[in-house]
């Protein structure tokens, strides 16, 4: 049988951000996917190299909407991992109170796009309606909405003001029987579990294989999550579990998903329960020349920064890795062999976020591309051959 | 003013595009659909195709691959299509003006009736920047 191409994107109305996939289909059966990413790249690694380390956090900021405190936190780790510092305990506790906010906001607002794929738009408007309130909370902390602006190296730049916590944990309490809620009906319903149930099913070795990150490992039974395996922030300090499920399947990232946005809920009480005095910023002005890594665990999966300083107050080399830059080749395995009707639900599945991902490529004005896969590696081993002659290594 | 001019301001259905964007902006336009802003009330509809559309929302900092393909779909809608730029990447490219990858700010490529500030501009800021809009077609 012949087969036909299904162009997804560049703008589908079904993803709010620019991507191209193109699916060939055998009758009604996928068999072989490519993306086309691109239409999202703005350079935010070099625009962060012309800032000053303070100014950079802007810029990481804007790399993604929804993770706009997961870049920060793994840029400012980085940063602290260069001098090394530890930074003060308040800090700590501020940071991870927000990045937890930030992941319940980060799932209900994938839960609630997990809806509209599935054309089931009650959820979505009922889950979005909750995911205000969390907004609120962010809102109430740190002044923003979305772009939090509380992170630097060494610290955090603002303060709480103690009087808004009791409005907080009001808030942060009423949504807990909404969340129970949400979950019996999500977790109840038939025909979710008749869409959701054995379908794009990701196996412990591919996990493994593609070395995939966050909910997407945890669902397939890899108990892979950077809070627990090497702690930072207060994350050692409150008691959290981390949720793994066996099957693989969509429907047990929902309850990944749903499952740990309980356990946020319950980091943020207790961080806010907890919350020491003291200094928030250790006001840090100069950066030695150095290499430094940092990792936080995103709603996504592990996001990864590097810096290196050459003593200047502008980070010589930025290189970040978003979790969808791992998680977005398994749609790969997942998809193949399902249904055209699934293939969206298997795409949002590991909650895709492109702006985090994108890279370029040159190519010349015919088109073709001047360096593929094994062109960069021959540059890179030349590079650091050169490098490890100008260090006088052998 | 026009018949089809009159109709579109009951209803405005609007398509929304992101060239290139954080997605923050793009998340704030899906929130004003949901329940807490609702805009639909004002029989705002967001559309699939942007030849159903009368408003395109423009997000982003139009990059080199988006430019183009922003200018072919603008061509593409049928007149009269209003343009609302989103957000501070798409009124003046925000920080991204220094960007190798960021050439032009989105007024060059395609004519633009509204500018709504903000990074991101809040749900409200968007229906305020929409009932703008449909003021300054009434008056003209």
């Amino acid at each position: 049988m012949a087969k036909s191409v299904i162009p997804i994107g560049p703008w589908h109305p079904l993803q709010e951000e620019p991507e191209f996939f193109t699916l060939t289909v055998d009758g009604e059966t996928v068999v072989d996917m490519d993306v086309s990413i691109g239409y999202n790249h703005r350079g935010i690694e070099k625009l962060s190299e012309m800032k000053s380390f303070d100014q950079a956090t802007f810029v990481i900021e804007r790399i993604c909407g929804i993770c706009s405190t997961s870049h920060p936190f793994a840029y400012t780790r980085a940063v602290e991992d260069v001098i090394p510092v530890e930074v003060p305990d308040r800090a700590k506790y501020i940071r991870t109170i927000i990045a937890e906010t930030e992941r319940i906001h980060s799932h209900l607002l994938w839960l609630g796009l997990a809806g509209h794929f599935l054309g089931y738009n009650t959820i979505y408007h009922w889950v979005w309606k909750l995911r205000e309130e969390i907004l609120d909370v962010c809102e109430i902390l740190t002044g923003n909405r979305n772009n939090y602006a509380i992170f630097k190296p060494g610290g955090v730049r603002r303060d709480f003001n103690m009087d808004d916590i009791p409005l907080v944990l009001r808030k942060i309490d009423g949504i807990i029987p909404t969340v129970d809620r949400l979950k019996k009906a999500i977790l109840d319903d038939p025909v979710l579990h008749a869409r959701l149930k054995g379908i794009g099913i990701l196996t412990k070795e591919e996990v493994i294989d593609y070395s995939a990150l966050g909910p997407t490992a945890r669902a397939s039974g890899v108990a892979k999550d950077v809070r627990k395996d090497a702690p930072y922030g207060a994350y050692d300090r409150v008691d959290w579990d981390m949720i793994v499920t066996e099957n693989g399947d969509v429907f047990d990232k929902v309850v990944v998903r749903v499952l740990e946005t309980y356990e946020s809920i319950k980091i943020v009480k207790t961080c806010i329960a907890e919350l020491p005095g003291g200094e928030i910023d250790l006001n840090i002005k100069d950066i030695p020349p150095g290499e430094g890594i940092g990792a936080h665990e995103a709603p996504r999966g592990e996001t990864f920064h590097y810096i290196r300083s050459d003593g200047t107050n502008r980070p010589a080399r930025h290189k970040v890795r978003a979790p969808t830059f791992m998680n977005l080749p398994t749609y790969k395995a997942t998809v193949i062999g399902e249904t055209i009707s699934y293939a969206t639900i298997i795409l949002a599945a590991i909650d895709p976020c492109y702006c985090c991902t994108e890279r370029m490529a040159v190519r010349d004005v015919e088109g073709k591309r001047l360096f593929g896969g094994p062109d960069l590696v021959k540059l890179s081993q030349e590079k650091t051959a050169r490098m490890k002659r100008e260090m006088g290594m052998p | 003013m026009s018949f089809a001019v009159n109709a579109m301001l009951k209803s405005p259905w609007v398509f929304h595009l992101s060239t290139g964007s954080c997605n923050n902006c793009d998340i704030e336009i899906l929130d004003c659909l949901t329940p807490r802003f609702d805009i639909e009330r004002f029989g705002m509809l967001l559309v699939g195709s942007i030849k159903h559309a009368d408003v395109l929302l423009v997000t982003g900092s139009c990059n080199r691959k988006s430019a183009g393909r922003l200018k072919t779909l603008y061509e593409q809608a049928p007149q009269p299509c209003v343009v609302v730029a989103i957000g501070e990447c798409s009124l003046s490219r925000g920080l991204f003006i220094h960007s190798y990858n960021c050439p032009v700010p989105l007024d060059k490529i395609i004519p633009v009736s509204v500018y709504i500030p903000g990074c991101p501009p809040k749900p409200e800021a968007i229906i305020g920047g929409v009932v703008k809009l449909i003021q300054k077609v009434k008056g003209t």
